[in-house]
């Protein structure tokens, strides 16, 4: 109970969240209730606000593929973004992101993304969500297997067309459309030079401005490229949204309709 | 308005039957009938639903006899009719969705019924009207609508009234579109039964309920660079009594109340109703909570009740600093916010609602269930929708969610909680202590205990 009295000082967690951190995160290392006796103990607070701009990210940018996505609700995730953003950059570890040392960290913080995007009841149950899993046995077995399969599997590339043209504003069809395939490939070349084992590499070449919400705003307003391939790369497990997917299923069909494009 | 029973002055609790249940019982639920608004009409003898796939079913309360005066009205299906259909919005390569966003009545004024419903884009004026006779010995056309030939046209007869079985038609009689670039979250007829207004998420228009092909734009929060989008319009809404008088609810918490007297364009607020923020609860999910999903005036138009995700809040409109009563809708998510935001359960729009008196209150949550508020003795309930409770008559029991550590019997843990059955969409009867609550595909009735 004293664990979760902590949480709330944070203000910010939930049980189910630090339980998925201990199984996997802190497995065998850190005592977890040592790292969270006093209030906002450091690290986890961070990794976990991060996993909140992560999220929140891969929110904005997943969309409904044909109807307008919700304006409200658009609004309310870019202003926690941009909270956060805020909040960042008064701690002073919106600098820590470049300098983010060892692979392990990072894989870390990737781990945890993948606790947060499990339901609750799939946490209890220690079921892991379809899609989702598949992705995860193919990114943790199979480190050589080729990045662009696992782009098929991944909605958010339908994200740069959607992102500029249905979050705030309709610009020309047309215009998306040419961005879309200029994003897409720009995406290919990306991933397909790096090989899934540095990621620090990944890490490494972070843009700052891919975590500027206003620069993002104007990248999708302007059409220009740098919001989403960016952010794409900065998503080094881009298939999370995959199973932020399937928290509606209605964009199972998303799936599908990237399979196609993208063989085609 | 006196609502019977469930009054102010120390009277009993009221206790909830189950009356009726009206939908598909499978477990498969079909999309297009997720019901998404709910509304009786001013005397409460109608009752209409929409749903996801623009349908409209209205059912009608059965006359009471007068040989058995307890026993009350059921409601059965009255007329239904294709509201709205999907569309295609070549220009931007997007649908509109065909789901009816909301339903108003308008007063009756003469034998006809008229209701506004409205999708994302588009409000239509529906008439819906009885028909129990039919013309008969027309002159000019035989019985099966064909034309006579003239020359057996002999002499001239008045055509006489015959009745028929009762024939319920719905009718569009006006479309108002291509007002609103954004969602239309709300409609609202003036008290002036002229002019109603449309809101969407950055606009509202005033429209006269006789002129399609114009509207007047009273609220316009669009930014000049979209960039610096923050705040959005939620839900707006008429006083019931002052024509020129209307409040609309934004994302960030706050209520404005405007005047349409002190100027055409009421980006100037009259009132601006907000609560200042507990710091020591302020986390990051403190402004996604505070969006006020929906608004409405009490009866007597001294308060207004809004919703946001945790709570309900009465104002009185003369004290705009705080709220006047403040309730927990279900305090036991406050710490489950981050799940909810991964789920985007937190962005679920609940619906409130008053009842006849203003004495009490109501507005859905998870798992079906439903909650009431008295005001006055501070009684609050948790009742749920289910099939399991809907024997004819069957008192409903209360529901109790646990929130420590030890369950009780009959008690629900948070974490068993069903996200996925959510009540948004309530309706309480003008004048009667009948209820409607919309579980997904099913509407549930429920009505007050009789002794």
């Amino acid at each position: 109970m004293g664990e979760e009295e902590g949480l709330h000082q944070t203000q910010f967690l939930d049980t189910m969240f630090v339980r998925g951190l201990k199984r996997k995160c802190f497995d065998g290392e850190e005592d977890i209730e040592g790292t969270l006796a006093g209030i906002k103990a450091i690290p986890s607070y961070n990794l976990q606000r991060q996993s909140l701009l992560d999220m929140s990210l891969v929110k904005l940018q997943l969309c409904h593929m044909l109807v307008e996505p919700n304006l409200c609700r658009s609004v309310l995730i870019a202003n926690t973004v941009r909270q956060i953003q805020e909040e960042m950059t008064q701690d002073g570890t919106w600098q820590m992101i470049n300098t983010q040392s060892t692979g392990q960290a990072s894989l870390d913080r990737l781990v945890s993304t993948d606790i947060l995007c499990r339901s609750s009841r799939d946490q209890a149950e220690g079921k892991h969500v379809p899609a989702y899993g598949t992705f995860n046995k193919d990114f943790e077995s199979d480190q050589a297997q080729d990045s662009s399969e696992t782009m098929s599997t991944a909605p958010s590339v339908q994200a740069p067309r959607n992102l500029q043209s249905n979050v705030w504003e309709m610009e020309n069809p047309q215009e998306n459309k040419g961005n879309f395939q200029k994003s897409l490939d720009q995406i290919f070349e990306t991933l397909e030079n790096k090989s899934p084992n540095s990621v620090e590499d990944l890490f490494s070449e972070v843009d700052n401005s891919y975590y500027d919400l206003d620069t993002m705003l104007t990248g999708m307003m302007s059409n220009t490229k740098m919001g989403h391939c960016d952010s794409l790369e900065t998503f080094s497990s881009p298939s999370n949204t995959a199973s932020n997917s399937n928290c509606k299923s209605d964009l199972n069909d998303l799936d599908h309709i990237v399979e196609i494009l993208v063989e085609s | 308005l006196a609502g019977a029973g469930g009054d102010g002055g120390g009277n009993n609790e009221v206790q909830w039957c189950f009356l009726q249940v009206k939908g598909a019982i499978d477990e498969d639920v079909a999309e297009a009938d997720i019901i998404s608004t709910v509304e009786f009409n001013y005397t409460g003898d109608l009752l209409a639903t929409g749903d996801k796939g623009g349908r409209v079913v209205i059912f009608q309360r059965e006359q009471e006899t007068k040989s058995r005066p307890l026993c009350r009205g059921e409601y059965n299906v009255y007329s239904t009719f294709q509201s709205h259909e999907p569309e295609f919005d070549y220009l931007k390569s997007l649908e509109i969705e065909e789901k009816i966003n909301k339903i108003r009545w308008l007063p009756q004024q003469n034998a006809a019924h008229f209701l506004l419903s409205t999708n994302d884009k588009t409000i239509k004026l529906w008439k819906i009207s009885e028909r129990d006779k039919r013309a008969e010995g027309y002159n000019l056309k035989d019985e099966d609508g064909r034309l006579r030939e003239p020359f057996r046209v002999t002499e001239l007869r008045v055509p006489t009234l015959k009745p028929m079985d009762l024939m319920v038609e719905a009718s569009p009689r006006r479309t108002f579109a291509n007002a609103h670039t954004y969602h239309i979250n709300s409609i609202s007829v003036n008290s002036d039964y002229a002019t109603y207004l449309s809101a969407d998420d950055l606009r509202i228009n005033l429209w006269h309920l006789e002129v399609t092909n114009r509207s007047f734009n009273i609220v316009d929060i669009k930014p000049a660079n979209m960039e610096e989008l923050t705040e959005v319009i939620t839900a707006a809404e008429f006083h019931p009594h002052h024509c020129n008088v209307f409040v609309y609810s934004s994302s960030k918490g706050t209520i404005r109340l405007c005047d349409m007297r002190s100027a055409a364009l009421c980006d100037q607020h009259s009132k601006f109703f907000e609560e200042p923020e507990d710091p020591s609860s302020r986390s990051f999910f403190s402004e996604i909570i505070s969006s006020i999903s929906d608004v409405k005036f009490s009866h007597s138009g001294r308060y207004m009740m809004t919703r946001d995700y945790l709570s309900v809040k009465v104002w009185d409109l003369n004290m705009e600093n705080k709220p006047v009563e403040t309730y927990q809708v279900h305090e036991y998510l406050r710490s489950k916010l981050c799940s909810l935001y991964e789920n985007d359960c937190i962005f679920d729009k609940f619906e409130c609602c008053w009842n006849g008196s203003d004495s009490t209150i109501m507005t859905g949550s998870y798992n079906n269930f439903f909650r009431t508020f008295e005001r006055g003795s501070r009684r609050d309930a948790t009742l749920e929708a289910s099939r399991e409770s809907s024997k004819p008559r069957a008192v409903l029991k209360p529901r109790k969610v646990c929130t420590s550590g030890k369950r009780k019997k009959d008690e629900i843990t948070v974490d068993s909680l069903d996200f996925n059955k959510k009540i948004l969409h309530t309706a309480w009867h003008p004048m009667e202590n009948i209820i409607a609550v919309a579980a997904t595909n099913n509407l549930y009735l429920f009505q007050e205990k009789v002794n």
